[in-house]
């Protein structure tokens, strides 16, 4: 298995107790792989520790990017969660660390 | 003609001398924007105000225009937009108007714009729920819960509408050199040069919507130009990454560019990240100044640090304005020790429980406490958690704690210290003294009609 990281780039921000994960191809094949196989339920699952809600996915292809809406995954974000990362700076590197097959590196 | 327009502040606390460094470096831009409003920043100054009627703004923003002296005093020609005026412009321009007579420049203009605090509008609502009303409590439910805001009226402590660009381009077209707003949508700090340099009509919205997504870009200052970017590693000089540039076209597409020198680097992948930064349905990216798609933007690498925006398409704004309102909603606190040696994990977890525990037999009452070890994946507890933690020799304990009244965190605070004689040995800094019992501010999103918001400006005397 790689590390997403190594096939995409992300950006992940706050807006409330919600979030957005958006992940971008590193190449036009890496960006089909994605949208092929980086689904908003796989993301739901990845997320689930964090309490999230259902997960929606909007594709930009456009930017070779797709954006992960994530409601309630920051424990009452902003001033109110307890947690170090109250405001979902960290989703985008903790999604990039997510293990894909290895042949993938391959294909993209 | 082009109109160059910077950022040189993303949030309350960014660097203090990035404007006079970047007038410095590009002392040939039209418009400077500092955005100082996040999600919660005015209940925080509604707290400092409580103690001092002068406190309800971004001070930050008074040191910059002193920093600046200089640079107008050389003629310096750029003018100014942002929304440090917080809860109270008026003031916030009262200050900058003296600091600027202070230093002999009576002739730099300061506009305030006003009208976006709707908390009596909120409070009438509360009064009157009943049918009929213009302004039901309903309307005013929580965008996220649903829940009412009847729910929290007793509560309430602030509410403002994120106002658009009109009242910032009237303000620029009077002739203002200086802009201080409070709530406004932070893109429109860029939009409301745009339509007073461009003179767009209020339905150019193809065109609003490329100085909206020019906005979106600046507004987080240096994360156009590499700052918090995957590949952040990679950077060329990240001691000094540039504050974004952009040179917008009459058309409403820009070329993001830095100044000439500064570290960061404007490429396609920054660009790209920074544009759904912050970003719901890209289709639909809602301002009170246009309804933007982000879906038909083309991105350009013209040159190095270069790259064109352009293709950016627009409606009319909804009928509403989004609201921030904040609530009280208790204290908390949180304390953190280092723990060196083995097992570092496990005593760490096994500390902060006994500290729990403690307070719990002292008849303290906690709505919610945490434990977490820094170093193990906690800030993604449960996905990195994964990886083994039992090789782990160092970790850092962060205990928090959250109640409705003050007392049972007060005590929390005291109960960090003692760790360090009565917890494992390897406990270590905590030089820094006791942590501070924090006020916790509710985020309440909602939305006010259009037709309930007079925004308005004048020029200070």
């Amino acid at each position: 298995m790689i590390p997403l990281r190594e096939i995409a780039c992300a950006r992940s921000g706050d807006k409330g107790n919600s979030a957005n994960v958006a992940v971008f191809g590193r190449t036009p094949a890496a960006y089909a792989w994605l949208r092929e196989h980086l689904t908003a339920k796989i993301v739901e699952e990845y997320f689930r520790p964090l309490g999230v809600g259902t997960v929606v996915r909007y594709d930009v292809p456009n930017l070779e990017a797709l954006n992960f809406v994530l409601p309630h995954v920051l424990g009452g974000g902003g001033s109110r969660s307890l947690r170090i990362d109250a405001q979902g700076k960290t989703l985008g590197m903790a999604l990039l660390e997510m293990p894909v097959d290895a042949d993938v590196r391959a294909k993209t | 003609m082009l109109m160059k327009i910077a950022n040189a502040a993303a949030f309350w606390g960014d660097q203090p001398d990035a404007a006079t460094r970047l007038l410095a470096a590009a002392p040939e831009l039209d418009f400077l924007t500092l955005d100082y409003l996040a999600e919660v920043s005015l209940s925080i100054m509604a707290i400092v105000r409580a103690q001092d009627p002068q406190a309800g703004y971004a001070r930050d923003f008074v040191d910059v225009v002193r920093s600046l002296v200089p640079f107008y005093q050389r003629g310096g020609k750029t003018r100014i937009v942002t929304n440090a005026g917080g809860l109270d412009p008026e003031a916030c321009g009262r200050a900058v108007r003296g600091a600027l007579s202070a230093a002999g420049l009576r002739n730099l203009k300061v506009a305030i714009v006003s009208g976006d605090d709707v908390l009596p509008r909120l409070v009438a609502g509360l009064a009157e729920p009943g049918p009929g009303s213009a302004t039901p409590a309903a309307a005013f439910a929580n965008l996220e819960t649903g829940e009412s805001l009847a729910t929290i009226a007793d509560r309430l402590m602030t509410a403002n509408a994120y106002l658009g660009a009109q009242p910032i381009a009237e303000a620029l077209r009077g002739g203002a050199d200086i802009v201080i707003t409070g709530r406004v949508a932070d893109p429109s700090l860029t939009v409301g040069p745009c339509l007073a340099h461009f003179g767009w009509p209020a339905d150019a919205f193809d065109r609003i919507a490329g100085a909206t997504v020019a906005g979106h870009l600046l507004e987080c200052g240096t994360q156009a130009c590499g700052g918090f970017s995957t590949d952040w590693l990679e950077l060329p000089n990240a001691a000094d990454i540039g504050f974004p540039i952009a040179e917008v076209a009459e058309d409403g597409s820009c070329v993001i560019t830095k100044a000439p020198g500064t570290g960061g680097a404007v490429t396609l992948q920054t660009v790209k990240e920074q544009l759904l930064y912050e970003i719901g349905d890209p289709a639909t990216y809602l301002s009170p100044d246009a309804t933007v798609s982000f879906l038909t933007l083309r991105l350009e690498q013209l040159g190095a640090d270069r790259v064109r925006v352009s293709g950016a398409s627009g409606g009319p704004p909804p009928p509403t304005y989004k609201v921030s309102a904040t609530y009280r909603d208790g204290y908390k606190a949180h304390g953190q020790l280092t723990l060196f040696g083995h097992d570092a994990v496990k005593k760490a977890r096994h500390a902060g429980q006994a500290m729990l525990e403690r307070l719990a037999a002292h008849g303290c009452v906690f709505r919610e406490t945490l434990v977490e070890c820094l170093g193990t994946g906690a800030s993604v507890r449960g996905i990195a958690s994964r990886m083994s933690d039992t090789h782990l020799v160092e970790t850092v304990l962060r205990v928090s704690v959250a109640a409705d009244a003050r007392e049972p965190v007060e005590r929390f605070t005291r109960e960090i210290a003692p760790l360090v004689t009565c917890g494992p040995q390897g406990v270590t800094g905590y030089a820094t003294g006791r942590p501070k019992v924090l006020p916790i501010f509710g985020y309440w999103p909602c939305l006010i009609a259009r037709a309930a918001v007079q925004p308005a400006w004048r020029m200070l005397g």
